[in-house]
């Protein structure tokens, strides 16, 4: 049996998020084009990578329909212009499916059947809207195998406000306006940007643009005015547009490798992969996933949550941020969550998420040599939740 | 400059190029880029061209750009395609010097304020980039490139025209007159050949060739780099003395060997160029400006858009073709007979239909030789790279011979290409039927038999058409079509499918002797013939026809051809009109005695003619001169393309210019033949009347 191999998460880049529908900045561009922009930036930014070295392309979507269909990772791949011998394949866990991207290829690389991977995700939903073309088995609702409201995401949302009635609106509320104003913060002080891929977008009526900021974050929100918001999913619900994520276009990557590999061809090491976990719950309280996997990845690698110096939770709901830090006795408002900002602020172009939080927590290792471990988290619709665990390569322990 | 008012009222129906400024903030820039984006509102089938409101477009995108004091302005295209130059279409309704002068002055007006801007200009040229785009590329300051761009050229010599906004000055201070003159001259005249972008980026066109996958954001990141000093841009020097001389010669060199000075617009060209070598860009395009507007206002240039909407429209949807909808599909194809020409027909039917080919002849050896000769031939194209091994492998696989007819019992479509003899072809036929299914289309390569008695004593008449090709099978891209008398819809329309998909353009043709192309030449060359047997020198005769700016003179024809054909031709056609296609008897002499040509050439390439053919041939004592000689060719031709007409040969006289340019290679300039005809007014003296409504293929009233 081979002997497991060290996976380093070299570096991530991303498209800026654009806002879903006729009116956002990718309304008129391809989802494949983002994921191939995406895919082009991290061989420029790594010229020490021959592309021939690639040994995958793993990219997600969760609607995989058209311009995400047609096994978007091999077409990606070749559309990006990479030789015809690199293979790839496409993924899908819903909302974590750049994540699962990220942890299948890893695998691969710790097993010893890959030494450089990329790994991303892509979501288009304005060309593609969530439950674009499915067509769940009718058994779902006779055998009353999942509740109803599973398969709306505000309205699971809701659900977690009625299992922790403690995690009130108001609290929702101030969580989502911090994480708007920690987002622009770093957005002014260029925490974010550099990971940031610029993508010419066409419109008929403008000619062409360039996107380089993401279209999302409404900077100067406040508690006030995320009040007034309605509630779409319920009458007098605690669910609104300010305290959720919105529905949202925009691609992913990375690229992993095995150490050793990584230091051969010159490449950075930003993090490096310790485990990951995920795990599932009751579909019609998907937001309360994070928990159980996170839990089971630091039992199954020997670590505590006291051990994690850095979280990158998706924020898909605030109030399931809220039911994370809950259960494991973290303040809304600890720094050491989300110190970025979130995607209530940024967005959550669904299957791309997972590598965001990564290349954040990537960023912010290469900051912070006193942290020696951070956790990248994010709930998933139907019911699951997943966790990944990695050390930060600075670590410096008299820090 | 003009208003949107007049601009649409020059030209109303233009399919307008709308610009569009943007200003985007780039990475490294404190000011943003102004992005023109120039786009027609259709998908690419339908490039973007200049028209006036496209130009009055451009100018007022320009005004928001500088306005708006950003750190540089850019020009881009829709996807895939940049611009294609200027809309020809509102070239041909031009009746006045004034409006031709507006369209001269326009472009240059709109295009130079990318040139002396203040501002950095950068064209980001994303596809495909011909004449007037090109010319606003080369307006920019600098150029980036796509390197997916489809087509990069200046066609406008080949179509009459010269690159008037501004080519024929900026071009070759960009790149050097040796290179401009292998774009602007060389290539135009070349079957108007295109750039590959690797080439176009070497010659120094554009600055940096960048891959398609990104190429807006790398190019606008490239423009960045160059207004901020990281990037700097290396320029050709300019060899203004005794290089320039040589390019001048160069490009007389071409455009003599190629249009014999017949074609105003590369004579106009050559002028431009000289003038370029000043580099004074006021005076350049002025020269041009004035230049353009003379070449707008010839008959020249209108028969070169005439002939250029021949080959790009009425080709592709040839007059008189039943719907397509009836063709039958083509599985598989028989060929009968295995020479030179059949094995040409084979190399093409399994190239472009990738459906199996199988060759029949008298006797193993001749088969053998046949599947052979197209096996060797695919290799080669194998060995230069335009086939791949499995490509080779597959083609190979194709090819076969078979001594037994009964090889063509599946097939859907079989052609002969035997000996030029009535009952040779009627008894192949007969055989071939014998074996073949009831719809089978039996096709023949006939040159000037009837098709019609071919298909007589057949069971199934209706399902014999003409397919006649022209030599060298693959090179040649026209086919003549013909409709016997009894031939069916469904089997023409199968033909023209096989025609359209070996990639010809196929013209309909009745079931006349000779068809078009070699009944036309045999008229012309019947003329020339006959005048030298009347006493008429040789080289004066031989050269009558220089004026026209054929390809070759009448007796270089002779020989391309084959003496031997010829002579089988003007017999076909003298059995059928006496009166017109006279024989001569010094003809069959030099047949007789196994000549093939009248001129030798010595080691230095000096003409002389061939003694033996001074002594076998028995002239007259009535010379004419050069002109005579040349107005006794053209009546003929315009007597025969009129007698053509009223017989029905093809529907209208565009079929007959279509077939001269395609067939014969006879020049854009001449139009085919009718339009120049017209212009020099032998049809009037032959008919009364022209051949075209004035304006088709002339500057309208």
């Amino acid at each position: 049996m081979a002997a497991t191999r060290d996976v380093a998460f070299v570096d991530g880049v991303r498209t800026p998020f654009g806002k879903a529908g006729p009116k956002g900045i990718y309304a008129e561009t391809r989802a494949d084009d983002l994921i191939v922009k995406v895919i082009r930036e991290l061989l420029r930014r790594h010229p020490g990578l021959p592309p021939e070295r690639v040994d995958e392309v793993a990219v997600a979507a969760t609607t995989q329909i058209g311009d995400q269909g047609l096994t978007i990772g091999r077409t990606a791949a070749l559309l990006a212009g990479l030789p015809k011998s690199v293979p790839g394949f496409a993924i899908d866990r819903m909302c974590a499916g750049a994540m699962t991207a990220v942890t299948t290829t890893a695998s691969g690389i710790a097993f010893g059947a890959y030494d450089v991977v990329i790994a991303g995700g892509v979501e288009h939903m304005g060309r593609h809207p969530m439950g674009e073309g499915v067509d769940p088995n009718p058994r779902i609702v006779a055998d009353k195998l999942v509740d109803p409201t599973a398969l709306v995401m505000g309205q699971t949302a809701e659900n977690v406000h009625d299992r922790f009635p403690h995690l009130t609106k108001q609290r929702c509320d101030e969580y989502a306006a911090r994480s708007q104003e920690k987002f622009a913060d770093a957005v002014k002080t260029g925490k974010i940007g550099p990971e940031l891929v610029p993508v010419a977008i066409r419109s008929t009526e403008l000619g062409w643009g360039l996107a380089t900021e993401d279209e999302p974050p409404r900077p100067g929100t406040t508690v006030e005015t995320l009040a007034t918001l309605k509630t779409p999913f319920r009458p007098h619900g605690r669910v609104t547009a300010g305290n959720a994520a919105g529905l949202n276009d925009g691609a992913t990557g990375c690229v992993l490798a095995e150490v050793n590999t990584a230091r051969e061809l010159g490449l950075p090491v930003g993090m490096r992969l310790v485990g990951y976990s995920f795990a599932g719950v009751e579909p019609e309280v998907m937001g309360i996933g994070p928990v159980p996997a996170t839990e089971q990845a630091l039992s199954r690698f020997g670590l505590s949550i006291s051990d994690i110096g850095l979280f990158e939770v998706n924020e898909a709901f605030a109030v399931q941020v809220l039911a994370f830090l809950d259960h494991f006795g973290i303040a809304d408002d600890d720094p050491r969550v989300n110190p970025w900002g979130g995607a209530i602020a940024c967005g959550h172009p669904l299957a791309s998420s997972g590598v965001r939080l990564m290349t954040q927590l990537s960023r912010q290792f290469a900051e912070r040599p006193d942290v020696r471990y951070g956790l990248t988290t994010m709930c998933i619709g139907i019911g699951m939740g997943g966790s990944v665990i990695w050390e930060n390569p600075n670590w410096d322990g008299s820090k | 400059m003009l208003t949107q008012e007049q601009a649409a009222r020059a030209f109303p129906d233009e399919v307008v190029t709308r610009a569009v400024t943007r200003l985007v903030r780039v990475a490294g820039l404190a000011r943003p880029v102004a992005l023109i984006t120039i786009d027609n509102g259709h998908d690419h089938t339908r490039p973007s061209t200049f028209g006036p409101q496209s130009l009055v477009s451009l100018n007022a995108a320009f005004d928001t750009a500088i306005a708006a004091e950003p750190a540089a302005i850019a020009v881009t295209g829709k996807p895939f395609i940049f611009a294609v130059g200027a809309d020809l279409s509102g070239v041909e309704q031009v009746a006045s010097r004034e409006s031709a002068l507006d369209i001269a002055r326009t472009g240059h007006e709109v295009f130079r304020r990318f040139t002396d801007s203040t501002i950095p200009t950068f064209a980001f040229v994303n596809g495909a980039v011909m004449g007037g785009g090109l010319e606003l590329a080369l307006s920019c300051h600098y150029r980036t490139l796509s390197d997916n761009t489809a087509a990069i050229a200046f066609p406008e010599v080949f179509l009459g025209l010269f690159p008037g906004w501004g080519g024929t000055q900026l071009l070759p201070n960009l790149i050097g007159p040796d290179a401009a003159v292998t774009v602007i001259f060389e290539n135009a005249l070349s079957q108007n050949r295109m750039l590959k972008p690797k080439q176009a980026a070497d010659l120094g066109i554009t600055d940096v060739l960048l891959g398609s996958a990104d190429f807006i954001e790398q190019s606008l990141a490239w423009a960045a780099g160059v207004v901020n000093g990281e990037v700097s841009v290396r320029r050709a020097d300019i060899d203004r003395g005794a290089g320039w001389d040589a390019a001048v010669e160069r490009a007389k060199g071409i455009v003599q060997g190629r249009t014999k000075g017949a074609s105003p617009g590369a004579l106009k060209a050559l002028e431009l160029l000289e003038l370029a070598r000043a580099n004074d860009l006021d005076a350049g395009y002025a020269a041009e400006t004035e230049a353009l507007t003379d070449v707008l206002m010839t008959d020249e240039l209108r028969a070169g858009l005439y002939s250029f909407n021949l080959v790009q429209k009425r080709a592709k949807r040839p007059a008189g073709a039943p719907d397509k909808s009836l063709a039958r599909p083509v599985t598989k194809v028989g060929i009968v007979g295995a020479g030179l020409m059949a094995g040409q027909m084979a190399l093409l039917f399994a190239r472009q239909l990738k459906v199996p080919v199988v060759l029949t002849d008298i006797d193993q050896s001749r088969v053998d030789k046949g599947v052979d000769y197209v096996h060797t031939e695919i290799d080669k194209l194998g060995a230069k790279g335009r086939l791949s091994p499995d490509g080779v492998n597959r083609l190979k696989a194709l090819v076969s011979g078979s001594l037994d007819k009964s090889a063509f019992a599946d097939a859907d479509f079989v052609i002969e290409a035997v000996f030029e003899e009535l009952g040779v072809k009627q008894r192949v036929f007969a055989e071939v039927e014998a074996h073949v299914s009831a719809e089978c289309v039996l096709a023949t390569n006939t040159s000037s038999l009837s098709v019609t008695d071919m298909a007589a004593g057949l069971a199934h008449p209706e399902r014999v058409v003409g397919f006649h090709f022209f030599n060298p099978v693959a090179v040649m891209p026209l086919l003549e079509i013909i409709r016997a008398e009894r031939t069916d819809d469904a089997a023409l329309a199968t033909a023209f499918a096989v025609g359209k998909a070996l990639k010809k353009s196929c013209v309909l043709v009745k079931d006349a002797p000779a068809f078009v192309v070699n009944r036309l030449l045999t008229r012309f060359m019947g003329e020339v013939v006959t005048a030298i047997d009347e006493g008429t020198p040789f080289e004066v005769a031989d050269r009558a026809t220089d004026p026209l700016g054929l390809p070759m003179s009448p007796l270089v024809l002779l020989q391309l051809v084959g003496p031997a054909v010829a002579l089988h031709v003007a017999e076909t056609m003298h059995h059928a009109y006496p009166d017109r296609f006279p024989l001569s008897a010094n003809l069959r002499r030099f047949v007789e005695a196994g000549k093939t040509a009248v001129w030798q050439w010595d080691a230095e390439g000096k003409q002389t003619m061939d003694p033996e053919v001074a002594a076998l041939w028995q002239a007259g004592r009535n010379p004419l001169t050069a002109p005579e000689v040349l107005d006794r060719v053209l009546d003929g031709v315009a007597e025969e393309i009129r007698v053509m007409l009223d017989e029905g040969v093809v529907a209208e006289a565009q079929d007959i210019d279509l077939c001269l340019i395609l067939g014969a290679g006879w020049p854009f300039w001449l139009g085919g033949i009718t339009p120049y005809l017209d212009r020099t007014d032998v049809s009037d003296r032959v008919h009364g009347k022209p051949f075209l409504p004035p304006g088709v293929a002339s500057v309208p009233a």
